[in-house]
């Protein structure tokens, strides 16, 4: 039996671990901490998911603050087991909530299972080369989840009384100077069927514009891998794919010049169909996909582009 | 001001290759190397002594005992003087143990103003260590920095998240992780190389930093194998103009070329 809290700053990954929580309780209870200015009207649709009881904490998102309510909240309302979103924010917290509860931590989750001895929880290792299954034996337990790992659970007419939390004096030691919201193209390519995605191999900016047209000839959104977007900024940061940015499920997946590190390949793979182009036999990528050419991006593209145009 | 970077070495991932028959990774003979992002952190400090002028940058590393070979590309790369952690107790630690370690050779180290890492190391990428020595210091955080600024006993980090940008200040001494966009890590020259060999190496074991055995494990690392492939890996590398009319028919056939 688990009593589980969760948290994400993002409220449909915080429906999905109340989703896998109700699965994992076995006769526990779960509860949902929600941090924000509006967490109060966000706060009550989580009871829907299955939510025993909820916090709504009305105050600005800040890493000391979350890690000082999950654990309040765990400390004085018997929680043992605090799942939180594999997110940037969710992750940051996952090792200080442990260390602070004495609780046992995997981090990245892509499984999550209770058995006899604790609870056993997968997460890829060695740059993505293997996957380790890792048992939590500790009496508390820290697990961050990725994103989508938990099937959403069917919306249950249930409704409850979101509990008020007060951010204790003290909790934050550092000072929040700014926050610039993003101006974000308003793209979401998580939701895209198709998806064209490029990497390192293409060479220049101006050559962008040979992925376009692919992706325009297939109706398909366009998507990077994360050195295109933050070093390079050839691409708006909303279009960065993998485990620091958006995880894509499409039907069809084409990646284009991208060697395959786990950084992205996190991202797509719950594509339904994935395929590769790159001039490197060799590369990860290929070991990933479904269907694969070896050779110059600069070939094969435009090619791939008018059969496309063509069959469109 | 001093530094002290955190830097874990794992062996050269590039470098791993998969036992078909068992699927397990064949990790003997590859060379040890230190992560991307501990690159970055230390690049960080040293970058940001030289603008300063003084003080000094120690570089702090947990591990097998190849550690003596590969705390060398540290100080090749600018730190000062080395501190390592070796002892076969060490071995059995999971990332509690391995973050108390850390934090008590740090206590011992005294004199700090600044740690630094990355914000996951390159084989595990758990990134749970920068938060949990900062926990067991009582020291400030500041995690997945992009830029950082010191002046006036604080540090101002700047953090690219996903929805917004955010500038925080801590007071120092404080630890901050960093994301592999702060910086260019530097190639070191054959001179830095040659020179490193010459710097303090500090090696402590378990006793040292007033540790003894090793703690109760929290968590069991059951299996680790490579996951079985479920895609189908059809490669196509004859002729550009066949290989693309070879996609575009398997593709068909998949239900996905149509749109």
């Amino acid at each position: 039996m688990a009593n589980i809290l969760v948290f994400s700053e993002k409220d449909d990954v915080a429906a999905e671990l109340l989703s896998g929580a109700a699965r994992l309780k076995g006769g526990g209870k779960v509860a949902a901490l929600v941090i924000g200015r509006d967490a109060g009207a966000r706060a009550a649709n989580l009871f829907a998911y299955g939510a025993d009881a909820i916090y709504a904490a009305e105050a600005d998102f800040q890493p000391d603050v979350c890690v000082r309510l999950l654990c309040d909240i765990a400390n004085g309302s018997g929680f043992d087991t605090v799942l939180l979103g594999s997110t940037q924010r969710g992750k940051e917290l996952a090792g200080r909530v442990a260390q602070r509860l004495g609780a046992g931590c995997v981090t990245d989750a892509i499984g999550v299972e209770a058995n006899d001895n604790g609870l056993l929880a997968s997460r890829y290792s060695l740059g993505g080369n293997t996957v380790s299954s890792e048992l939590v034996t500790t009496a508390r337990k820290v697990v961050s989840v990725m994103p989508r790992v938990f099937p959403l659970a069917e919306k249950q007419a249930r409704t409850g009384q979101v509990e008020t939390v007060t951010v204790p004096a003290g909790a934050a030691r550092v000072n929040l100077v700014e926050r610039r919201e993003k101006q974000g193209e308003s793209v979401n390519i998580e939701q895209a069927e198709r998806l064209v995605c490029v990497g390192r191999g293409l060479r220049q900016k101006e050559d962008v514009a040979v992925v376009q047209r692919l992706a325009k000839a297939l109706k398909a959104e366009l998507g990077c891998t994360r050195p295109l977007a933050y070093d390079l900024h050839w691409f708006p940061e909303e279009r960065t794919v993998g485990l620091s940015g958006k995880k894509c499920k499409p039907a069809l997946c084409i990646a284009v010049g991208i060697s395959g590190q786990i950084q992205y390949t996190m991202g797509v793979r719950d594509a339904k169909v994935m395929v590769a182009i790159n001039k490197d036999k060799n590369a990860p990528i290929f070991k990933m996909a479904d269907y694969g050419i070896v050779g110059d991006l600069y070939q094969v593209v435009p090619r791939l582009t008018q059969a496309a145009s063509a069959a469109g | 001001m001093d530094f002290v970077v955190c830097l874990k070495q794992s062996v050269d991932l590039q470098q791993v290759r998969i036992k078909k028959e068992t699927r397990t990774p064949v990790l003997e003979g590859i060379p040890f190397v230190f992560g991307d992002m501990d690159r970055n952190a230390l690049e960080e400090a040293v970058k940001t002594k030289e603008k300063q002028g003084s003080g000094k940058v120690m570089a702090l590393s947990l591990g097998p005992a190849k550690l003596r070979e590969t705390i060398k590309d540290a100080l090749a790369r600018g730190a000062d003087e080395a501190y390592i952690l070796i002892d076969p107790v060490f071995d059995a630690l999971d990332s509690r143990g391995k973050a108390e370690a850390l934090a008590k050779a740090l206590q011992k180290i005294g004199k700090f103003d600044l740690v630094l890492m990355g914000e996951g190391s390159t084989d595990n990428y758990s990134g749970q260590t920068p938060g949990r020595v900062a926990e067991i210091l009582g020291l400030p955080l500041i995690a997945y920095a992009t830029q950082i600024e010191l002046g006036n006993g604080k540090v101002k980090g700047t953090r690219n998240m996903e929805d917004s940008v955010e500038v925080i200040e801590a007071p120092l001494p404080a630890v901050v992780s960093v994301t592999a966009e702060i910086n260019k890590p530097r190639i070191p020259s054959l001179t830095q190389i040659l020179r490193a060999g010459k710097k303090p190496v500090q090696e402590w074991k378990s006793g040292d930093i007033g540790l003894g055995t090793a703690a109760p494990k929290e968590v069991t690392v059951v299996s680790n194998l490579a996951p079985v492939e479920q895609r189908k890996q059809i490669i196509f590398e004859t002729k550009v103009e066949q290989d693309v009319t070879s996609l575009v028919d398997a593709l068909t056939k998949e239900g996905v070329w149509q749109h």
